[in-house]
């Protein structure tokens, strides 16, 4: 049969101003990874269970796999690349190193970025809110409370 | 996956000719968390997706004295984070606020999930109990439905070729109207109904209840309205509890549950007399508040 035709979507990607053309069949997830080339942004289940591909398009987070990249046209799209800045690590990464937040890491970024959506617009969420909003992000390592309390702190912090 | 087209209208006539075109073969995206889901597991081959998102009519909320209305590819957020929508449409915030988690609320909306007519979708039977009214577009014009009528089995609902769901309505609930939804799952969150009960209910001057709505998640084939349920409380006390005890036993008579690895039909019988019961009095308290 004929390939569909790619897409022509033209985002911004952590501040900066992209175009590129896509299948339109593939994810999000993909297109952050293989197209722009950062692969800060992890794939876990491929079904919107465990938020591991967790990325913040304007303003919400969302599970990039369960998004097409050819959606994103005209939007702002954050991923965990976009959290840093040049004056050192964003809060809750710092937070996450320093209370040990994460073990084998593929569930991080996703934390991370859901975290982020949180504070961005409750900065001081007690502990249930932030369990439920994390609802949505799995990790098989740390069993949550390290991660709970890295988000507390970072909380705390700013 | 099968590599489909993206397609985008701005309105309902192009989508709808999309569809048309297509058949079987296009599919509308809104949210997207059941629709990719299941084009990568193969259970369809897609020659095209629509995405629904760039339809005015799809995304918006209309909200007035005749009642409300919102677009198909309205996400949950959307609905729960409006004040003035949680305080009238309770029903419809307790479903929005437990689909799935903050990621999926994100693009999941209600519209969506009656067009996956799965028997335990959280978002269906909250509709039903709030008079919901499916609007439909196709080729021949457009209709409307009853929610309760939406849904014909397991994943398959009454939308013909090249139709499509552009939006849904609701009467303005009366001051003395109360709803409420609640599942069984064995965890906090994230998970798929063992089976859910929504409930409504509108009190007279009197206290005694008017009307009353019971509907049945994850307890049949399509999401079921338990008519006896409601007319067991109709005509009594709101604080009646030899009525609602009937109403929780009208219930369970109505569900036709199959045991599967969620619960067995003994289990979701008793979860749907005890969640009736506990519907409808939340539903009092709200209508009373």
């Amino acid at each position: 049969m004929d390939v569909p035709a790619k897409v022509h979507v033209r985002t911004t990607i952590n501040g900066q101003p992209q175009e590129f053309l896509v299948p339109p069949y593939m994810s999000l997830l993909d297109t952050i990874r293989e197209i722009a080339g950062l692969t800060g942004t992890k794939e876990g289940c491929l079904d919107g269970n465990c938020g591991a591909c967790t990325v913040n398009v304007d303003g919400r987070i969302v599970d990039s796999c369960l998004v097409l990249g050819a959606e994103v046209d005209g939007k702002n799209v954050t991923t965990v690349e976009g959290l840093a800045t040049r004056d050192g690590l964003h809060p809750l990464q710092q937070a996450f190193l320093e209370e040990a937040a994460l073990q084998c890491g593929i569930c991080t970024p996703g934390f991370l970025v859901a975290a982020k959506g949180l504070l961005d617009n409750e900065p001081k969420p007690d502990e249930g809110r932030i369990r439920h909003w994390l609802a949505g992000n799995l990790c098989r390592c740390t069993g949550y409370d390290k991660i709970v309390r890295a988000v507390q702190k970072a909380a705390a912090a700013t | 996956m099968h590599p489909f087209a993206y397609v985008a209208p701005k309105t309902v006539d192009e989508a709808v000719a999309v569809l048309e075109k297509h058949g079987e073969r296009a599919r509308p995206i809104a949210g997207g968390t059941d629709l990719l889901v299941q084009a990568r597991g193969g259970r369809f081959d897609l020659d095209a997706v629509v995405d629904i998102k760039k339809i005015p009519e799809l995304v918006s909320i209309k909200n007035d004295d005749s009642g409300l209305e919102f677009g198909a590819a309205v996400p949950c957020y959307q609905l729960y984070e409006n004040p003035e929508l949680s305080a009238e449409y309770p029903g419809l915030m307790d479903a929005a606020s437990l689909i799935g988690g903050i990621q999926i609320q994100s693009r999941a909306g209600l519209g969506g999930n009656l067009c996956n007519s799965t028997p335990s979708g959280d978002g269906i039977c909250p509709l039903i109990v709030h008079y919901g009214t499916a609007v439909i577009a196709g080729p021949s014009g457009r209709r409307e439905l009853p929610v309760e009528d939406f849904c014909t089995g397991p994943g398959r609902n009454d939308l013909k070729q090249g139709e499509m769901l552009v939006s849904l309505k609701f009467p303005k609930p009366s001051s003395t109207f109360g709803a409420a939804y609640e599942r069984f799952i064995p965890r906090n969150e994230m998970d798929i109904a063992v089976a859910g009960v929504a409930a409504s209910v509108e009190l007279d001057s009197g206290g005694n209840i008017a009307k009353a709505r019971v509907a049945l998640c994850a307890v049949g084939p399509t999401p079921i309205l338990a008519e006896a349920a409601g007319a067991a409380l109709v005509g009594k006390s709101a604080d009646d509890e030899a009525a609602i005890e009937a109403a929780g036993a009208a219930a369970a008579e109505a569900a036709s549950p199959i045991s599967d690895m969620r619960g067995t039909v003994e289990q979701r019988k008793h979860l749907v007399d005890v969640l009736t019961k506990r519907m409808v009095k939340k539903a009092v308290e709200r209508a009373r508040s």
